[in-house]
């Protein structure tokens, strides 16, 4: 098929790599774009007009779940790419907790094949740090980097000891740019925990994890990362404590990045009052303090990316007691609008700085080079238009699998209107094409 | 009143003092020898109980049969649930027989919330996980009044595991509403970090505490092995808090000693204390009754205390 040849005629462009944020047309043709200027006429374009709209670069998602092999009650590459791209994304990066776990280059291979005859989102698999996830046996990490896998992460579970993850970012340090991402819990001060040790927990009887159990084990692997020289990602940060830990590591020039999720930017344990099993997730929501600290974290560049940790559970599954419910939220459809409303809009973060934390930064850290930007001619065309200003309220349907979203009942601005994908449309007019 | 009773948060000190009044006419009639009026006839109350507790399903059921409700008492053990039905398939089930009211005592917190979404009745906590036990709470309050004579200003120290105990955590919260004067005690690691946000103090010396008390509320310790991690064994806590014969002697005179039952007698309390007359566990047991009855008529029935003076004394 053909790329169709489309002119976005007067679109706010917003592009952190390019410093770009003013009025322009871009011309899209054969999957890249073609110009990027004013007044720019193409004849036989397709005309989209832009007027109050905003042009990003495609949205980049460096923590999904997209369950596929092993949990397709929950999502499929299918579906979750369809609810990638109704969000604004273009690419995604789905976590290696599958069963079987994506610890070999065969799953892989089998998740890209399933991205690709969706066609709905560059889709590019984490890798295992360990096999099975058992956090004993390293995974085969380098045919995982010769079959094009970036990063790697037991996500789900944190590395067990600081041995394994010493030889973790030792053995992937060989491979250029390969990133060993971790989920930071431990697991001993965490058995049973339902949701944030604090005044929420102790009065709603819900064994509580504190937050020390995730700032244990960002400080022991930062030091991993001082011991090693290796690249570590932080995957979901959720405290104060932290955010400064990064910041330290930062300044004394260790290769660390983090990335926050959209619900632990927003939400506190204290929206856990009617045991809503949407709002259980994991790290658990925290205090305000620690929320105000992840906004800004996030404000000031020691947070690099907004990850949305998409993690979508069977409606049975989430429907039970709170204690059996299995943790996470879907958010790949409402992480924009959430940026868009609970940050952008009270002026914590810039436009060009949601932008860049949803899609440059998060591509670059992927190594997704088609993706984050600049929106320059010769580039692919991965693109995404929303409206900043249209209101709506999150509820079900959703075009994820699941429905498990935390922010259901939530009133969010800022609405995707299409996203490209190679220069192709996956969502138009705010509808799926495909 | 609100529409359930899910929490001690769900009611105010008027409420409480409606209900307390409420059953205490409604403690007359278990004195009769027919101990049944007609307040809720034609009017079907569900125990569902997910966990085994014999006193609270027997107490809840007399409250019902009493007041000459249809009971229906629906426990895990040999039913659907033994299927694995869900909570919420249940609740639906019971939903279509027309419950009126569902009493749930459910190992996990928060259960009672859950089931609110799902059934149109009156939903009751009969006790959820470690989280909260209104009814247990409400009738603590009764009988402190009933000994006392009144709840604001009352020292009442709880004394024992107050990190898994919903007793501890609804009484707490119904103490300090009513005006009383919380002292929580035991080893550090079993008492909530936040609990001071509560409202009440904390203390790790049972014998500093104990002459300063009307009250002395003594949890059940639970000495299944996962609890053990908390403390080095029985022993040390019965030394540490255990109310022996010489900790009585501490208890200004007219302190009363209570306990939710079931005791661990030669743990947290020891036999012969169980046994004196100052110790009202028996008491707690049959004013259980009564308030349970007056939760039922207030959730149920009439929204007026003068209404069930009418049914009780006529």
């Amino acid at each position: 098929m053909a790329s169709p040849e489309m002119l976005f005629r007067g679109a706010r462009v917003v592009d952190p790599r390019a410093g770009r944020d003013e009025v322009a047309d871009v011309h899209v043709r054969d999957g890249v774009v073609a110009d990027v200027g004013s007044g720019l006429d193409a004849a036989s374009a397709e005309i989209v007009e832009c007027d109050g709209l905003v042009l990003a670069p495609g949205l980049v998602d460096l923590h999904t779940h997209l369950r596929e092999p092993g949990f397709e009650h929950k999502e499929t590459v299918e579906t979750g790419t369809r609810a990638a791209a109704a969000g604004g994304y273009t690419a995604v990066a789905p976590m290696a907790n599958t069963d079987p776990v994506a610890d070999d280059a065969s799953v892989i291979a089998q998740v890209r094949t399933a991205a690709a005859l969706a066609g709905l989102a560059d889709v590019f698999p984490v890798g295992a740090i360990t096999k099975g996830l058992q956090g004993e046996v390293l995974a085969e990490i380098g045919e995982m980097v010769a079959a094009g896998v970036r990063v790697f992460s037991d996500d789900g579970r944190c590395v067990p000891t600081a041995r394994t993850l010493r030889n973790a970012l030792t053995y992937a340090s060989a491979f250029d740019d390969a990133v060993i991402a971790e989920h930071c819990e431990d697991d001993s001060l965490s058995i049973g925990q339902q949701m944030h040790e604090g005044s929420s927990s102790s009065s709603l009887g819900l064994a509580g994890q504190p937050a020390a159990a995730e700032d244990a084990i960002v400080f022991r692997d930062i030091e991993m990362a001082r011991l090693t020289g290796g690249r570590l990602h932080i995957c979901h940060l959720s405290s104060a404590r932290s955010v400064e830990l990064v910041r330290r590591a930062k300044a004394d020039g260790l290769r660390v990045t983090a990335e926050v999720t959209p619900h632990h930017l927003v939400f506190t344990d204290e929206d856990l009052r009617t045991y809503d099993t949407n709002r259980k997730v994991n790290p658990p929501l925290r205090s305000e303090a620690d929320r105000d600290a992840l906004r800004w974290g996030l404000a000031d560049g020691t947070i690099d990316a907004i990850a949305t940790d998409h993690a979508p559970h069977a409606v049975e599954e989430k429907e039970a007691e709170f204690d059996r419910a299995p943790p996470g939220t879907i958010g790949l459809e409402t992480a924009l609008a959430v940026a868009l409303t609970k940050l952008v809009a009270p002026g914590i973060i810039s436009l060009v700085r949601a932008v860049e934390t949803l899609s440059s930064t998060p591509a670059s850290i992927l190594g997704a080079r088609d993706h984050g930007g600049p929106i320059e001619a010769g580039r692919p065309a991965n693109l995404v238009l929303f409206d900043p200003q249209e209101r709506w309220t999150v509820e079900p349907p959703f075009v994820s699998k699941s429905r498990n979203c935390a922010f259901t009942g939530s009133d969010l601005i800022g609405r995707v209107r299409s996203t490209v994908l190679h220069g192709e449309l996956t969502v138009s007019e705010g509808k799926a094409t495909r | 009143m609100n529409e359930h009773l899910l929490s001690m948060h769900d009611v105010t000190a008027d409420d409480v003092i409606r209900i307390l009044d409420t059953a205490e006419s409604f403690r007359e009639v278990g004195t009769r020898v027919i101990k049944k009026v007609p307040a809720l006839r034609g009017r079907t109350v569900v125990n569902l109980f997910y966990e085994n507790s014999t006193r609270t399903r027997i107490s809840f059921e007399l409250a019902a049969k009493r007041l000459s409700a249809d009971v229906i008492n629906f426990s895990s053990g040999g039913s659907s649930v033994s299927k694995g039905e869900s909570l919420k398939d249940t609740a639906l089930t019971l939903q279509a027989m027309g419950a009126d009211a569902i009493v749930i005592r459910h190992a996990s917190s928060g259960s009672p919330f859950q089931l609110t979404k799902w059934v149109r009745g009156h939903v009751l906590n009969a006790g959820d996980g470690t989280h909260e036990h209104p009814t247990q709470a409400l009738l603590d309050l009764y009988t402190m009044r009933e000994r006392l004579g009144r709840l604001e200003g009352l020292r009442v120290a709880i004394v024992g595991d107050v990190l898994h105990s919903r007793v501890a955590r609804s009484l707490s919260f119904g103490l300090v509403k009513m005006g009383a004067d919380v002292t929580l005690v035991g080893p550090a690691t079993l008492i909530p970090p936040d609990a001071p946000q509560w409202g009440v103090q904390v203390s790790h010396d049972v014998d500093g505490v104990l002459p300063k008390l009307d009250v002395c509320y003594l949890l059940r310790v639970q000495t299944e092995r996962q609890r053990l991690e908390y403390f080095p064994s029985v022993r040390e806590y019965a030394r540490l808090f255990g109310l022996n014969r010489a900790r009585v002697g501490l208890l200004p005179e007219g302190s009363l000693i209570m306990h939710p039952g079931p005791m661990n007698r030669g743990v947290e309390i020891d036999s012969d204390v169980a046994d004196l007359p100052q110790s009202v566990i028996e008491d707690q047991v049959t004013n259980g009754i009564a308030v349970r009855m007056a939760l039922l008529y207030l959730l149920l029935g009439g929204r007026h205390a003068d209404a069930a003076d009418e049914v009780a004394g006529g």
